[in-house]
């Protein structure tokens, strides 16, 4: 993996060198466009808030053999709930949600090489900027909740993308309801 | 190997030659002056493309800014033996613009001779003759816009300046993310950044040649600057938690920015040259989306410290030190957000929300008192042209996301669209050298 790591860098960086070598076709006003393709998996948990990304695929089916995730595949249990919703601009976690996230807070405890990501988001209404600080509002209300119940500070990686990944595309109540999220991703080693 | 890396270099300037915004004028303004921009003599020119012959481009220029009633060129009889003004007294047209292109001085040049007459003493107001380097028949074109604009409105047009935005579509069942930057009237789109991760809040650094980002490329926000030119670019911002809502100082010499690294976002002063952080706000609340006042003493910002998200602002002294508490400035209805200045500093664009709409408000800071823009539910990130006659903003159109502008005289609307993409996050460029005269 390692390996394969380093030769998706060296070609990044190939492709870096020989765009900054082209000349532009006519008008040189402005230049080429930076491409960034979806980077690796190179063991990195910021890379797992990736919902579209194939390598994301590639890293749960991965993970899925170690104990820790497997009770997370159980339907039955407590753990499977692992997106919880907001109301608008609202950042409090509900009360018919403290108990799936204390199962979370109890099982991060039990597990100390899982770590979480935990991703925070917005629905599509007023501005982005503010929106982006909200997700992360939610996420660090969800993140203050599995510390205070025995999960380390070392294992969760808040991180908000506000309304920039929404769930569901629609543009009313229903579909924001889905948006207004703060979603836990499980990874360890 | 050559050949590879003309391959390669081919594939890479690929997305630049492409796509386009298309506009659309949604709304025409009242009291727009009638104008009759007659179809330039060609002469001894070659045919030019439909779509960069120069009347329809001013005419077009003309219409999108709310101010300019331009006939429809097809209704427009020739003006072989000079102007009819008889004629054009009773059409009711009361200015008219006459036009020719011929050959250049330098091979594959061309020239640009245009005059402009008011139609009731048959007077001539402007005739200039301008050079048109090769490729640039609708920069020249913009020019004359300009001129016009300036004539008659007593004005500066803004017709020669860009936008950047932000596009979102999917490619081959992947979502592409696009920074872009195009002409004023969405011609000549050219992608400048290409991601998999989101993409945000582009905005313009005060001489026209770098934009501020954010991007997701490393799986979370950090702010970036970019050389639109060279597309050469660095990380400014990678601090743990948020890293966005980046603004230039006037000067160009400093970013304002909103960074969680201490707890919760907070705005920040950034010192380009040194990467030297200063604090600038403290509070339990999120502080973000800040933007500086044309003259650099005073920031506004985004602050729910009172409950709801409105607008504050903080006073710099000459040395950038706050001066003071944030105030607040606005109090009606319960969502004002993302202001941005318009030139003259005293008038803010901003989101306003009330009643479950997100309209775009202009906000009178002497006055204390918004006058809304739009009358759309979904709008949000308004951006002021630099001569402060437009506000261009993002909105929802039959479930696509696409760019709407507005002239704050006159209420004239239009729409620009891409096909296929949802387009959002408009950053309208300032007056730059190159544009100027």
């Amino acid at each position: 993996m390692m390996e394969k790591t380093m030769r998706k860098a060296l070609l990044a960086a190939l492709i870096a060198a020989l765009a900054a070598g082209c000349t532009p076709k006519d008008d040189d006003e402005k230049g080429d466009p930076v491409v960034i393709e979806e980077r690796g998996e190179g063991g990195d948990a910021t890379t797992g808030g990736a919902q579209t990304g194939s390598d994301t695929t590639a890293e749960g089916a991965n993970l899925s053999g170690t104990g820790g995730m497997a009770a997370l595949d159980d339907p039955a249990s407590p753990l499977s709930k692992r997106v919880f919703y907001f109301d608008f601009d609202r950042h409090e976690v509900p009360e018919e949600d403290r108990a799936a996230l204390s199962a979370h807070a109890a099982h991060l405890a039990a597990n100390p090489a899982l770590t979480v990501v935990v991703e925070g988001h917005a629905d599509e209404r007023g501005s982005r900027e503010y929106n982006l600080a909200l997700g992360e509002r939610r996420a660090k209300a969800v993140a203050s909740l599995l510390k205070l119940q025995g999960a380390a500070g070392s294992q969760l990686q808040v991180i908000s993308f506000g309304e920039e990944r929404a769930v569901a595309p629609e543009h009313d109540e229903a579909a924001w309801r889905l948006n207004r999220r703060v979603e836990l991703l499980y990874s360890g080693n | 190997m050559k050949r590879i890396l003309g391959f390669l270099c081919l594939l890479l300037a690929l997305p630049v030659a492409n796509a386009r915004l298309t506009i659309e004028i949604t709304q025409g303004s009242e009291g727009a002056l009638p104008i009759a921009i007659a179809p330039f003599v060609m002469q001894g020119v070659e045919t030019v493309h439909d779509q960069d012959a120069p009347a329809g481009v001013i005419a077009a220029d003309l219409a999108r800014s709310g101010r300019f009633a331009p006939l429809p060129i097809d209704t427009i009889p020739a003006q072989a033996n000079g102007p009819d003004f008889a004629y054009w007294r009773q059409a009711g047209v009361e200015n008219l613009v006459l036009g020719r292109l011929r050959p250049g001085a330098a091979a594959g040049e061309m020239a640009l001779e245009f005059q402009l007459f008011d139609v009731s003493s048959g007077g001539q107001l402007a005739g200039y003759r301008m050079a048109v380097p090769r490729g640039l028949l609708r920069h020249t074109a913009h020019r004359v816009s300009d001129v016009i604009y300036e004539k008659l409105i007593g004005e500066r047009g803004a017709f020669t300046t860009h936008i950047a935005y932000i596009t979102v579509g999917d490619k081959d069942g992947e979502r592409r993310h696009h920074l872009a930057v195009a002409d004023a009237d969405g011609f000549n789109e050219q992608v400048i950044l290409s991601s998999s991760r989101p993409l945000m809040s582009p905005v313009w650094s005060p001489d026209g040649r770098r934009l501020a980002y954010v991007s997701f490329e490393e799986g979370r926000s950090m702010v970036y600057v970019q050389e639109v030119a060279s597309g050469r670019r660095e990380v400014v911002a990678q601090h743990p938690g948020l890293n966005s809502a980046p603004a230039f100082s006037p000067n160009g010499k400093h970013l304002a920015l909103t960074l969680s690294k201490d707890g919760n976002p907070e705005i920040y002063l950034l010192r380009l040259s040194d990467k030297t952080l200063t604090r600038l706000t403290h509070s339990f609340a999120i502080d973000t989306e800040a933007e500086w006042a044309p003259d650099g003493r005073s920031l506004v910002f985004t602050s729910d410290r009172g409950g709801r998200p409105q607008i504050y602002r903080l006073a710099l002294d000459g040395s950038l030190k706050p001066q003071g508490r944030p105030q607040r400035l606005t109090f009606e209805g319960d969502y004002n957000a993302r202001a941005r200045f318009s030139p003259d500093g005293t008038r803010l664009a901003l989101v306003h929300g009330e009643g479950g709409r997100y309209r775009i408000g202009l906000f009178d800071i002497e006055r204390s008192s918004l006058r809304l823009l739009t009358d759309t539910r979904l709008d949000e990130s308004p951006s002021f042209a630099p001569n402060g006659a437009m506000v261009i903003y993002a909105t929802e159109v039959n479930h696509r996301g696409v760019l709407a502008a507005a002239s704050v005289e006159g209420n004239g609307r239009q729409r620009l669209g891409g096909s296929g993409v949802d387009v959002r996050e408009p950053a309208w460029s300032p007056y730059t050298p190159r544009n100027g005269q």
